[in-house]
């Protein structure tokens, strides 16, 4: 598993604690994304490659990324509710959405992470 | 694939099995699911696949000690939890144990956006993990079509399913993947397409309001199995399938006879009463004493020992026990001693295969030596008369096969003829009475026929029903020019009849007295007649001996004369004539 943050705050699990955080990080306009994929196959390496691109593209500076390979870790993939790979969670700010794919469609992306008015 | 030397292999010597535990689908499938593949069970909406699919990973897990893993599209395993504790499943007992995981997964279509390529590897290493981690050999999909309303790239989907069932093959797992029905096909989306092996179709349908559940298999690669389309129940210990129409004719037969409860009711059966395991049925128009006779007959056997089982489809346990007290008998003392028991239940509660697979499990449980069916036109609310004998049959054939004798009642209508059961079902009957109410002089009175008995000899008398304090009794009715007359009516010819003998015998007798006085008369007459008889007789005898003496004086006269005038000497004339000298010497 590869990190890539520039913020310490763990994953979050407790309901009140997220509602909280979210509180406090929606002002600040900051992101929990987490990307699971299945293995270094070609459809993980553009995903990562992609949304490395979109959240330093878009969000730099304001963005927790966690890349877990559901390959290693089985357990976060019912844990963070895991059916296709590979799979972007955009843990914060609410709402909670899930990307699927290869995230070879910048634009649908943006605008599912609220980010598309910023362009 | 190094699968397909594991899959030839098991076909070569047999297909091996998993058996379910599931009550009868295991003898309808001749042993089980195809072991170490997945088996599609469809149907419509709450007809019971999630249970199904459940109950084989929940029997496996407690039976069998085959772990399973249950991936829930729909329910969350809490609901699950829940929903199965009513049927006496504990889940979260079953998960703390390490023999069930559960995994609920959750799509929300409006949560997600495709943006590219994907596949399904996701809900793969759940699966794969889950089955690692408690060795699972069962699993269960349920239902995994919603996998199309969250994802919308069918192709994507169709080529990740086909991989998902490929790989639940190489895990060698039996899997349950349900499925909803579709319009025209067994699935929505076609799961059949990809679960090639076995197909179970469950079915609920609703007719004249009540529901029947069945279940048919519709292919299983590689076995035989049964076609048909089987009933089965779904209650607190579960799944039930009942495989009761492959039952044939080939029951045995016992020449033992069971008394009926009412003696001269055996006598006229022969003498000894019914056959053990035959079927009889009686039949008559309401308050004719149906319920009586089979209230006695379940006491008789009661009193043998023996278990029965009531099915009241009219009355509830109480009413009937309370009822036959006033007859005498005390059918509660044997509810009490675990011997009888009761299973009443309205015609409309359910439908008619549901009330067949709910009476096969009470015999089943109870073992009971006689069943009573009281009464079966009731069933008819449940059903057609079609429908209603095709059960009833089974039923009968099903008892037959397990030597339980069956006592059914049949309530007939008074417009139409006495001699059509209602379900029209006698033929499958062995012995048939009939109670038909006889009215007249203003009273009706029941009177038993025995229409038929096959296999003994019986009595064609009818004879006359009496239900008393002391139970029901069976007497001769009047049968004499009047015609046949019952009750008060007999009472009074009988009655007529002594008065009638009684003149008869006295008539005689005084003929008789006559005849000894006329015989006395003519006596009397003979010993007066016999007495002047011999008073003549004496008079003749007297004058007779008169005349001889004058004869001999006149004689000895002659004599002297002569001699006197020395004559020659005569003959004596009374020697010659024969008279006897003792007349001389007179």
């Amino acid at each position: 598993m590869s990190k890539n943050t520039d913020s310490e705050t763990g994953p979050v699990q407790d309901a009140t604690e997220a509602f909280e955080l979210a509180l406090k990080e929606a002002g600040q306009g900051r992101y929990v994304l987490r990307l699971y994929v299945a293995g270094m196959t070609p459809n993980s390496q553009r995903a990562i490659e992609n949304v490395q691109k979109i959240c330093e593209g878009h969000m730099q500076g304001r963005y927790e990324l966690e890349i877990i390979d559901i390959y290693q870790q089985p357990i976060f993939a019912k844990e963070g509710q895991i059916v296709a790979a590979p799979t972007l969670v955009k843990e914060l700010p609410p709402p909670l959405r899930k990307f699927i794919g290869d995230m070879s469609k910048t634009e649908k992306i943006l605008a599912g992470l609220d980010l598309r008015k910023k362009d | 694939m190094a699968k397909s030397d594991k899959k030839t292999k098991p076909i070569v010597d047999e297909l091996l099995k998993t058996p379910t535990g599931i009550n009868g689908l295991d003898e309808i499938t001749s042993g089980g699911l195809p072991q170490g593949r997945p088996t599609l069970v469809c149907g419509g909406t709450g007809c019971g696949k999630t249970l199904l699919a459940m109950e084989f990973l929940v029997r496996g897990a407690t039976q069998f000690g085959e772990p399973g893993v249950f991936l829930s599209f729909e329910e969350k395993s809490e609901e699950l939890s829940k929903n199965f504790a009513s049927l006496g499943f504990d889940l979260d007992d079953l998960v703390a144990q390490n023999k069930l995981s559960i995994d609920y997964v959750h799509l929300e279509p409006s949560e997600i956006e495709e943006t590219g390529e994907y596949d399904l590897e996701g809900l793969i290493i759940r699966i794969s993990h889950a089955i690692d981690t408690l060795g699972a050999k069962r699993v269960a999909l349920d239902t995994i079509e919603a996998l199309f309303s969250g994802l919308s790239n069918e192709s994507i989907l169709r080529s990740e399913l086909r991989r998902l069932f490929r790989f639940l093959k190489d895990k060698g797992v039996t899997a349950i993947i349900t499925g909803e029905q579709g319009e025209r096909t067994f699935t929505r989306f076609g799961l059949e397409e990809y679960v090639a092996d076995c197909v179970i179709f469950l079915n609920h349908t609703v007719s004249q309001q009540i529901a029947t559940r069945r279940l048919r298999i519709v292919k299983y690669r590689g076995s035989a199995h049964g076609t048909n389309e089987y009933p089965f129940l779904i209650d607190r210990q579960g799944f039930s399938v009942m495989p009761i129409s492959s039952i044939g004719l080939d029951h045995p037969a016992s020449t033992e006879r069971i008394p009926t409860g009412i003696p001269r009711l055996d006598t006229m059966l022969g003498g000894k009463g019914y056959y053990r395991g035959s079927s009889v049925l009686v039949t008559g128009t309401a308050g004719t004493g149906k319920s009586s006779m089979a209230a006695h007959f379940v006491d008789a056997a009661c009193k043998r020992g023996e278990r029965s089982l009531y099915f009241a489809f009219e009355e509830s346990q109480n009413q009937i026990i309370r009822n036959m007290h006033s007859i005498g008998i005390d059918l509660g003392r044997w509810v009490e001693k675990g011997l009888l028991q009761f299973q009443n239940a309205r015609p409309s509660l359910y439908g008619l295969e549901m009330h067949l697979v709910v009476m096969h499990k009470a015999i089943d449980a109870f073992k009971p030596g006689v069943v009573v069916v009281d009464p079966i036109s009731n069933l008819v609310a449940a059903a057609t008369e079609a429908e209603v004998k095709s059960m009833l049959s089974r039923l009968i054939d099903y008892l037959k096969m397990k030597q339980i004798t069956a006592f059914c009642t049949d309530l007939t209508s008074t417009s139409g003829s006495l001699e059509r059961t209602e379900v029209g079902m006698s033929s499958l009957m062995d012995t048939w009475l009939l109670l038909q109410a006889m009215e007249g002089s203003g009273e009706r009175n029941r009177g038993l026929y025995l229409l038929k008995s096959r296999g003994m000899a019986h009595s064609n008398q009818v004879r006359e029903f009496i239900l008393s304090n002391e139970g029901a009794q069976l007497k001769d009715v009047y049968v004499g020019p009047g015609g046949v007359l019952t009750g008060s009516a007999r009472l009074a010819q009988e009655a007529r009849d002594k008065a009638e003998s009684l003149g008869v015998k006295l008539e005689i007798e005084r003929k008789q007295r006559e005849i000894e006085r006329k015989k006395a008369a003519i006596e009397a007459q003979i010993t007066v007649l016999r007495s002047q008889f011999e008073d003549e007789k004496d008079e003749l005898e007297r004058l007779i001996a008169k005349e001889k003496q004058r004869g001999e004086t006149l004689d000895s006269e002659t004599r002297t004369l002569a001699k006197a005038r020395q004559a020659d000497e005569l003959p004596t004339q009374q020697d010659s004539t024969g008279k006897p000298r003792k007349g001389d010497r007179k």
